[in-house]
């Protein structure tokens, strides 16, 4: 099955995309391809985006990533959402951005585009003025005896992203929920273009702030393999040593959060505490709470000193006698278990259908983590664990699992810091890559095109939220209103990043 | 029974002597900023708030960096509520509203109506340098700029993103315009 899907996309134009090559079909090469897909239950859709001249899917095949390209010359092409659910949300944004229309696509409502902007297709090739009253928003319906409508956001009762979440309940059950986002949209790809790859940066690492070194990193990937340059062992390691920090510093606010919704607000104190000390001991050592703009293309702004190894050394080992304990009460609680076990259950077809990562798709099975598979320097090969329950507590529990696992993985990193330069320069020339790289919530993708004078000539950032937030719709189904936030809370998918 | 008492009470009596405490000294709000409020209050002959404030943090755009902070106000070692600073969930109970990112065109309504929403006399803070005059993002066809674009801000928070302590430091300084003024 698979096999043949190779074979069709390899039949395209190589357009040479590095690590993972681009081809570039013809529209029935792409219509062979989709209909490919319908059959390859194991074919992964990471992510599908545009620019004014094509669209490009990325795509997954046992362990093969690859992107397939076809021509928009009317403006239209194949939807993907036929045969991929998970392709709902990103035709929308294709249509909406560059005004592209998926040709037999299942849903053809605007999403990030609420009617609000100066232009339509503002990445289009020529954007067309708006001069449209804002339309009113068009949701889903249900029908059935006693349903009504809980409409809740987009400003929310806590200090939380703005969103809006559309609640079809049938007594206390949740019968359908659809979340509406595009509030914080901010023209991210637009303005990363024509701009220099360092320059560029910045924004990735603003796509998603709690992510800041997870999407830096894959940003820099991305131009340093259209580039074909290879950082120096000594800033990737630092690169991993910031991203198993925020890797422990969010699942610490995560799991404390998760707690605190069940009641048990000490836990969720104590973890607050710890987390603390990890970002004070990341603002002694990098000199920014988040390390944000840390990694650059090339590599790292920052060299650790001893004094910043003492400060991260003191933090880990903080978190590290801890953890246990905070465990244990987790372990022995009842009340606790009560409300996380069996509670917004994610099936693993689903995660699978979706191409779900990070902790949701590990806890429901699903073993890709991005350090492994396609895995990169300084990641040493390994299985992920997973776990097969899919419900609230696989995810609280996966997450105390990865903390342990950061902690001795960032104490390896700087016991052995390897010599090298901080960051190389970046020659002046054009170029394509993919960078793929594991965040706290699965694997950030950024593609980026860069013209012979180093300009961002294109350019996609894919957060990991894209594959998250249509399982949280499915995840709250049959549950009760009431443990909406617990679910919400355990796939945390960020509003941010799927805005742009 | 007395015994094991004292057994049980004078260790945790003594190591809560000699251990430090949780949380951070507070932080002093700088004289021109607090001045500079009560002017403010006085330009407007604003009705004077209490000597608490009931915070509604509004994301009109952020990169959700701004709000790890924000958030990180809340934890033990900043613990805002020692000095009467709460985070409310309804604008009608809210005596400051937090806002930030740059303002999107997307959100614009949604703050604005936020905005009615918070009874008189209230205190427009715009927190990160996103909400002081659009950041990095200035220039794209999806914001509208800082959060002034919208509001008439009271206190700028520059950062990227701000500290806690320093967010606290300004909502310190807010409490302490109230007092002196
Ligand atoms: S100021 Fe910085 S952290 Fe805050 S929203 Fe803007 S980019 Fe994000």
């Amino acid at each position: 099955m698979s096999e043949a899907l190779l074979r069709l996309v390899r039949h395209g134009q190589e357009q040479g995309c590095r690590p993972h090559q681009r081809y570039l079909l013809d529209r029935g090469q792409w219509a062979a391809l989709v209909a490919e897909i319908g059959q390859a239950d194991g074919v992964a859709l990471l992510g599908l985006w545009a620019d004014p001249a094509q669209v490009h899917a990325a795509l997954m095949v046992e362990e093969a990533i690859l992107i397939a390209s076809c021509a928009v010359p009317e403006g239209r092409y194949g939807a993907l959402s036929p045969v991929r659910p998970g392709a709902v949300l990103f035709e929308r944004m294709i249509r909406d951005l560059w005004g592209l229309v998926a040709e037999g696509g299942v849903d053809q409502r605007p999403w990030l585009d609420h009617g609000r902007w100066p232009v339509l297709g503002p990445l289009a090739a020529r954007p067309a003025p708006n001069a449209m009253p804002p339309p009113q928003p068009v949701f889903l319906s249900v029908e059935g005896e006693g349903i009504h409508h809980i409409p809740v956001g987009p400003v929310h009762a806590g200090v939380i992203e703005p969103g809006h979440f559309r609640f079809h309940v049938q007594g206390e059950a949740v019968v359908r929920l659809e979340a509406r986002l595009g509030y914080l949209h901010k023209g991210h790809i637009g303005l990363m273009l024509g701009k220099p790859a360092r320059v560029a940066a910045r924004f990735a690492a603003r796509l998603s702030g709690d992510s800041t070194v997870a999407h830096s990193w894959a940003f820099a990937q991305g131009v340093e393999a259209a580039l074909g340059l290879e950082p120096s062992p000594r800033a990737l390691a630092l690169r991993a040593l910031m991203a198993e920090l925020e890797r422990l510093h969010n699942h610490l606010n995560d799991w404390g959060a998760l707690c605190n919704d069940a009641a048990f607000a000490w836990l969720h104190a104590r973890a607050g505490a710890l987390r603390e000390a990890v970002l004070r001991a990341a603002s002694a050592a990098f000199g920014h709470r988040l390390m944000m703009d840390r990694v650059v293309p090339g590599g790292v702004t920052d060299d650790l000193t001893p004094a910043g190894v003492a400060a991260i050394g003191a933090a880990l080992d903080a978190v590290e006698a801890e953890l246990p304990r905070l465990d244990s009460v987790y372990d022995g609680h009842a009340s606790l278990a009560d409300r996380m076990v069996g509670t917004g259950v994610i099936a693993s077809s689903l995660v699978r259908r979706f191409a779900a990562g990070g902790v949701v798709g590990r806890a429901s099975g699903r073993a890709v983590d991005a350090r492994h598979r396609p895995g990169y320097a300084p990641y040493p090969p390994a299985e992920p664990a997973v776990l097969a329950a899919g419900d609230v507590d696989a995810r609280a529990r996966l997450r105390m699992a990865e903390m342990q696992h950061s902690i001795r993985l960032a104490r390896g990193l700087m016991g052995s810091l390897p010599p090298g330069e901080l960051a190389l320069p970046l020659p002046q020339r054009g170029g394509e890559g993919l960078g793929l790289v594991e965040g706290f919530r699965g694997d950030c993708l950024h593609w980026v095109a860069l013209d012979d004078g180093g300009l961002v000539r294109a350019v996609f950032p894919r957060d990991p939220s894209w594959l998250l937030w249509p399982l949280l719709e499915a995840a709250i189904e049959g549950n009760i209103v009431a443990d909406f936030p617990l679910i919400n809370k355990s796939i945390n998918a960020s509003y941010s990043g799927v805005d742009l | 029974m007395k015994e094991g008492w004292r057994r049980l009470l004078w260790p945790r009596l003594a190591q809560a002597l000699v251990s430090p405490p949780l949380t951070d000294a507070p932080p002093v709000p700088p004289e021109e900023v607090v001045q500079a409020l009560v002017a403010r209050l006085e330009a407007a002959s604003q009705a004077r708030l209490g000597r608490s404030l009931a915070i509604r943090q509004v994301d009109a755009g952020s990169c959700n960096g701004c709000e790890l902070e924000i958030s990180a106000m809340q934890n033990v070692v900043h613990d805002l509520e020692r000095f009467g600073l709460r985070f409310v969930a309804s604008p009608r109970h809210a005596d400051v509203l937090l806002v930030t990112g740059p303002l999107t065109r997307n959100m614009r309504e949604a703050l604005l109506r936020t905005a009615e929403c918070t009874p008189e006399p209230k205190w427009v803070v715009a927190a990160g340098d996103c909400a002081v005059d659009g950041g990095v993002f200035k220039g794209s066809y999806a914001i509208e700029g800082g959060i002034d674009a919208a509001l008439p801000i009271d206190l700028l928070i520059p950062g990227c993103p701000p500290t806690p302590a320093q967010l606290l430091e300004g909502m310190l300084a807010l409490l302490e315009a109230q007092r002196t003024g």
